[in-house]
C-alpha cells in the first residue's frame, strides 16, 4: 500500500499552512484603533512625590526587529545611567520600567498602554518600525502621554503626543538627492523593499527628480527578503545610470549587493546610496560587498565632536569594545536628554507643560547641536553622507553646513506640493 | 543581444537554483510522500554549516569544498532523525506530517537565533569565485556558473544512485509497490531511512550554494521552501525528470516576467501560469504511473 498524497487535498492544505506562516510575519499590520480604544482618556497618575521618576522604554527585544532594536536599548540604558550618575532630572532619580514590544504592533500598543496607565511612567522611549509607531499613537494620544521616536522615517506625520528624534524626510533623503545632483548625477535607478517607507521615498524622489532634471531610469520593488536579484541587476546595469538609490531593507541588502557586484558593478563606476545601512548592518552584509558605497544618515560612530568621543567611549566601556555606534541609537540616546532638557525647562514632569516648554529645547548631542521644533516636535538635524571604509565603519564625505530644520510634510518644497495630499 | 543573453542565463541560473532547492523534496515529498515543511529549514541548516566551516578553515575555496560534503551530511543527519523520531509513527497521515514538521521548521528557525544569533551573518565567496566571464558582453557571475555546475552534479548524482545501483533500485521499488518490495524481501524502512537521508542532505548542498548569492539567516530556507514544492508539484510528483524540467522553465519564464514587468509582478504572473496549468494537468508535467492499488 503506497502512500499515497492526494495534491487536491495537499494544495489547500499547504496554502493554509503558508497563510499561517504568512501571517506571522504580517502580523506588523495591526490595527491601531482596537489597542487605543482600551486606553481611556483620564488624569496622569505620574507619582512625583518620591525621590525617583519613573520612564518607559518600549523595543522589541524578540522577534525579527530585535537585533535593531536592542541596540537602541542599550543605548537608552547608556543615557539613563549617564542621567542618575549626573543627579537625575530634577533632582530624581530615572527608574526605568522595560517592556518588550515583541516585533509586533499590537503588542507595542499594548504595552505602551500598560507603561502610561500601570506604571505611570513620566515618558516613553521606543519603537522603530513605522507600523509600530503607527500602533502606539492613538495610544499616546488617547492618554494624552508622551512617546520619543529614535528612528529615521517616512514623514507626513506629527502628534503632539510624539517626539520624533529621526530624521524625517527632508533631513535624510532629500538631501542624499542634493548631493548626488551636486555631483552631477544626470540619472538614477531606485531598488526598493515592497512596503510603506520605500515607496513613499520613491515617490519624493520621482518629484524632486522630475523638478531638477535627473531622469529616472528605473523603480523596482522586491517583496521583503527576497534574495534573488540576477534580473534586477541586469536592468540596473542595462539603464547605465549614474547612481542607484536603495532602500532595501534587512536580508535582501546582502544577496542585492553581493549579485551588483557578481555582474562586474562597481561603488566607483555606479554608486549605490543606500538609507537603511548603518554602521550595525555592514558586517551582516559583508564589508567586501559594500565598501565604498554610499550611505545617508545624520550620525556616523566616526563623527569627530566631543560630545560623539564621549558618547562612543562610554557606550564601548560599557557594552564592549567591539560594539558599534549608529544613527539611531544615537538619536535614542539624544531623545532622553532632551526630555530632561524639557522637564528642566518646565520644572515639571507633567505633560502638558513639558509640551509648552518643548519648542527651541537644545542638547549637544553627538551629532551636534539639535533644536526642538515645537511646531512639529521633530528636531534640527544635520544631514550627512557618509562612504563606508575598510573597517567597516562609515566616513562622512559629505555635510549639509548647517542642521537642516525638520519640515515632515515637506511644505517649504514647491516640487513636493502634491506628495502630502 | 547582450542582454538577451544575461537574462537567459539569469533564468538558468534561476531555474539551477531552483533545483537544488527541489531535488532533495522531490525525493522526500515526490517518493515517500512525505510534506516536509521544514526542508528549507534543512538548507538553513547547510548554509550555517557552510558559515561554521569557514570559521575553522579560513581559506574560502577550501571551506566552500569541505563544506558541499559537510553541508550533505549535517542535511541529512537532520533529516534521519526526523524521520526517526517523528515522521515514521505518521507515514499514512499526510496531514499530521504536515503540521508537525512545519512544528520543526519553527523550532529548527529559533535553535539558529539562539546559536547564531538574529542577524545575518557573512559566508565569504572564494576569490576563484569572485567576478564574471564575458560572454558576447553580458557578465555571467562565477558563482552562478558554479552553483548551475552544483545542481547539475547532484541531478547526475542522483539518477545515477536511482538507475544504477541496487539501493536506487530497492528505492524505486518501494516507491512503485511498497507491499511487493517488502514481500520480496526488501526492507522498506531502511530504503525510506536512505531516501530521507539523502533528501535531506541534497536539501544541506542547496543551503551551502545559497550562501554565494544571498544572505545567511535564520529565516533563509521560508525563503526556498515554497518555490520548491512549486517545482515538485508542477512537476509532477514523483518525477525527478519534471522537477527538473519545471526548475528551468520557472526561473526561465520568471526572468522574462520579471525583466518585461516588476519583481512582485513577476511573481504574481508566474503564480497564476502555475495555477492555470495545474488546473489543465492536475498530475503534473508528467505522472507517475505506479502498480500499486493505492
Amino acid at each position: 500500500m503506497r502512500v499515497s498524497v492526494n495534491k487536491r487535498a495537499f494544495l489547500p492544505l499547504a496554502a493554509a499552512a503558508m497563510a499561517t506562516a504568512l501571517a506571522g510575519c504580517g502580523s506588523q499590520i495591526a490595527d491601531p484603533a482596537s489597542a487605543g480604544s482600551t486606553a481611556s482618556t483620564g488624569t496622569s497618575c505620574v507619582d512625583t512625590s518620591g525621590s525617583s521618576i519613573k520612564v518607559g522604554f518600549i523595543n522589541s527585544l524578540s522577534g525579527t526587529m530585535a537585533i535593531s532594536e536592542s541596540t537602541v536599548f542599550d543605548s537608552l540604558t547608556l543615557a539613563a545611567e549617564e542621567i542618575n550618575a549626573s543627579g537625575g532630572v530634577l533632582g530624581k532619580q530615572l527608574q526605568v520600567v522595560s517592556e518588550d514590544g515583541a516585533s509586533e504592533p499590537t503588542k507595542f500598543a499594548e504595552r505602551a498602554g500598560k507603561l502610561i496607565q500601570q506604571d505611570c511612567t513620566a515618558a516613553v522611549f521606543g519603537g522603530w518600525t513605522s507600523s509600530s509607531r503607527k500602533a502606539m499613537l492613538p495610544v499616546f494620544e488617547a492618554n494624552d502621554a508622551l512617546l520619543f521616536y529614535p528612528v529615521q522615517y517616512e514623514g507626513l506625520e506629527s502628534s503632539k503626543n510624539i517626539f520624533y528624534t529621526g530624521a524625517t524626510t527632508n533631513q535624510q533623503i532629500i538631501p542624499a538627492l542634493d548631493y548626488l545632483a551636486e555631483q552631477g548625477t544626470k540619472s538614477l535607478f531606485l531598488v526598493g523593499s515592497d512596503y510603506v517607507f520605500p515607496r513613499t521615498a520613491n515617490k519624493i524622489i520621482q518629484a524632486y527628480a522630475a523638478a531638477k532634471g535627473i531622469e529616472i531610469l528605473g523603480e523596482e520593488y522586491t517583496p521583503l527578503g527576497s534574495t534573488e536579484f540576477s534580473t534586477i541587476v541586469n536592468k540596473v546595469r542595462d539603464s547605465k545610470a549614474d547612481a542607484v538609490f536603495n532602500t532595501l531593507n534587512g536580508d535582501s541588502n546582502v544577496a542585492f549587493f553581493r549579485q551588483y557586484k557578481s555582474v562586474g558593478l562597481a561603488a566607483d563606476t555606479m554608486p549605490v546610496v543606500s538609507v537603511s545601512i548603518a554602521e550595525e548592518e555592514v558586517p551582516g552584509v559583508g564589508l567586501d560587498n559594500v565598501e565604498g558605497q554610499l550611505t545617508a544618515w545624520d550620525y556616523y560612530q566616526t563623527l569627530d565632536t566631543p560630545a560623539n568621543k564621549k558618547f562612543v567611549a562610554a557606550f564601548k566601556a560599557k557594552f564592549g569594545a567591539e560594539r558599534v555606534t549608529s544613527d539611531p541609537m544615537e538619536a535614542a540616546y539624544t531623545s532622553l536628554y532632551l526630555w530632561k532638557a524639557m522637564v528642566e525647562k518646565a520644572g515639571s514632569f507633567d505633560v502638558d507643560k513639558v509640551q509648552t516648554a518643548a519648542d527651541g529645547v537644545t542638547f549637544e548631542a553627538p551629532e551636534g547641536l539639535v533644536t526642538v521644533n515645537g511646531e512639529n516636535n521633530h528636531i534640527t538635524k544635520t544631514p550627512r553622507i557618509g562612504k563606508i571604509n575598510s573597517e567597516g565603519l562609515i566616513d562622512t564625505v559629505w555635510s549639509s553646513p548647517e542642521a537642516v530644520e525638520p519640515d515632515p510634510f515637506l511644505a517649504t518644497y514647491d516640487w513636493a506640493k502634491d506628495l502630502a495630499k | 543581444m547582450e542582454l538577451l543573453i544575461g537574462q537567459m542565463f539569469a533564468g538558468l541560473s534561476l531555474g539551477s537554483v531552483l533545483l537544488l532547492a527541489a531535488l532533495g523534496l522531490s525525493l522526500t515529498f515526490g517518493q515517500m510522500g512525505v510534506i516536509n515543511m521544514a526542508h528549507g529549514e534543512f538548507m538553513m541548516a547547510g548554509a550555517y554549516t557552510a558559515f561554521v566551516v569557514q570559521q575553522v578553515i579560513s581559506d574560502a575555496g577550501v571551506s566552500l569544498l569541505v563544506s558541499v560534503p559537510a553541508g550533505f551530511l549535517v542535511g541529512g543527519v537532520l533529516g534521519l532523525v526526523l524521520e526517526a523520531v517523528l515522521l515514521r509513527r505518521m507515514y499514512h497521515r499526510p496531514l499530521d506530517t504536515l503540521l508537525v514538521t512545519f512544528g520543526v521548521a519553527l523550532i529548527l528557525q529559533q535553535a539558529a537565533r539562539d546559536i547564531f544569533g538574529a542577524p545575518s551573518v557573512d559566508v565569504r565567496a572564494p576569490g576563484w569565485l569572485q567576478g564574471n566571464i564575458e560572454v558576447l558582453g553580458a557578465p555571467i557571475p562565477l558563482t552562478r556558473l558554479f552553483i548551475l555546475a552544483l545542481s547539475l552534479l547532484c541531478l547526475a548524482g542522483l539518477v545515477l544512485l536511482l538507475r544504477a545501483t541496487p539501493l536506487g533500485r530497492r528505492i524505486r521499488a518501494v516507491v512503485l509497490n511498497r507491499d511487493l518490495a517488502e514481500t520480496s524481501g526488501v526492507s522498506t524502512r531502511r530504503s525510506d531511512q536512505l531516501t530521507f537521508f539523502i533528501g535531506s542532505g541534497l536539501a544541506g548542498v542547496a543551503g551551502v550554494a545559497v550562501t554565494l548569492i544571498g544572505s545567511t539567516s535564520p529565516y533563509l530556507g521560508t525563503n526556498y521552501i515554497v518555490d520548491a514544492f512549486l517545482v515538485v508539484v508542477a512537476g509532477g510528483i514523483g518525477q525527478i525528470k519534471g522537477a527538473v524540467i519545471a526548475a528551468f522553465a520557472l526561473g526561465v519564464l520568471q526572468s522574462v516576467f520579471e525583466y518585461s514587468t516588476t519583481a512582485s509582478v513577476g511573481k504574481v504572473l508566474i503564480l497564476i501560469v502555475i495555477v492555470v496549468f495545474l488546473q489543465l494537468r492536475p498530475q503534473g508535467i508528467f505522472s507517475l504511473k505506479t502498480r500499486s492499488l493505492a
